[in-house]
């Protein structure tokens, strides 16, 4: 009886484990001298990204497709949840030559 | 006409600022005590124009585009300043400096007498002439010339600034046509 209830929870255990999104992630994101590391990042749907702005200047992190519009005041840092899987290429709109790229699995 | 001619006239100056320096210095480059008043100068023209364009703007892009000038120049040359006192460097006026402002005052002149859509215009053509003068200016003379370490990594950190800037400046000339 104790036994079979035990696995009956270590059963739902393990299928929660397939089914909900493993443990979602923070990924941070750094911006340092108008470079934005890392430049190119895989996440997941429901991964937090922290923007950490490491600069005396304002930096936003404004994807080209729209899904996100972050803004960064100077020595500032913000969390964004991602809720979208694809190929986000992102920029600065103040300073448009700060590029990267964020891919976001299902 | 108007904007080719500003380009002309920056590229006129860009040119001829090595010789303005081999006159002023009597050696091929300029001191780090000159390269600090240059690129200080440089950053105090930018936040004129700003603080002019922030009277005189009609569109909502070009204000907005001056705001985000005044703010990063004035932290650029805050931190200029910061850099000039540890390393115990006193900025030195030149001719470059002297070139540099005297074109900019010309140009603010020029734009007052401007004013709605000619004014945003002429100001952000401006915006895209000088950064593109400057970044030149920092990449070929500047940063080559600059002895100390952290003033050399201090203007490439510039330089970045400056690009971006020439970049937002043609967004927003773009957004104007």
């Amino acid at each position: 009886m104790m036994s079979g209830r035990l696995t009956s929870l270590a059963i739902a255990l393990a299928v929660a484990a397939m089914v909900a999104p493993a443990h979602a992630a923070t990924i941070e994101i750094t911006m340092e001298n108008l470079v934005i590391s890392p430049a190119e990042i895989s996440a997941r749907v429901g991964d937090t990204i922290n923007w950490i702005n490491k600069d005396v200047f304002a930096h936003t992190a404004t994807a080209k497709n729209g899904d996100f519009d972050v803004m960064l005041p100077p020595k500032k840092s913000a969390t964004s949840i991602l809720k979208k899987a694809g190929t986000i290429e992102y920029y600065c709109r103040y300073h448009p030559n700060m590029k990267a790229m964020l891919k976001v699995e299902p | 006409m108007f904007i080719r001619r500003s380009a002309a006239i920056a590229a006129a100056i860009l040119l001829s600022s090595p010789a303005l320096l081999q006159g002023a210095s009597a050696a091929d480059k300029p001191t780090d005590p000159q390269i600090a008043h240059i690129a200080y100068t440089a950053g105090v023209i930018d936040i004129n124009a700003a603080k002019q364009a922030q009277k005189k703007a009609k569109s909502k892009g070009v204000k907005a585009f001056a705001e985000d000038m005044l703010r990063d120049h004035e932290a650029v040359n805050k931190q200029a300043l910061a850099l000039v006192k540890k390393l115990n460097v006193t900025p030195e006026d030149n001719a470059t400096s002297k070139a540099l402002s005297k074109q900019a005052s010309d140009k603010l002149a020029e734009l007052d007498k401007l004013s709605g859509a000619a004014f945003d215009k002429a100001y952000v053509a401006n915006e895209v002439a000088y950064h593109k003068q400057v970044n030149g200016a920092l990449a070929t003379q500047l940063i080559p010339s600059a002895g100390n370490a952290e003033l050399k990594s201090f203007l490439q950190t510039g330089l970045k600034i400056f690009q971006g800037h020439q970049q937002h400046a043609e967004h927003v000339a773009a957004e104007l046509k």
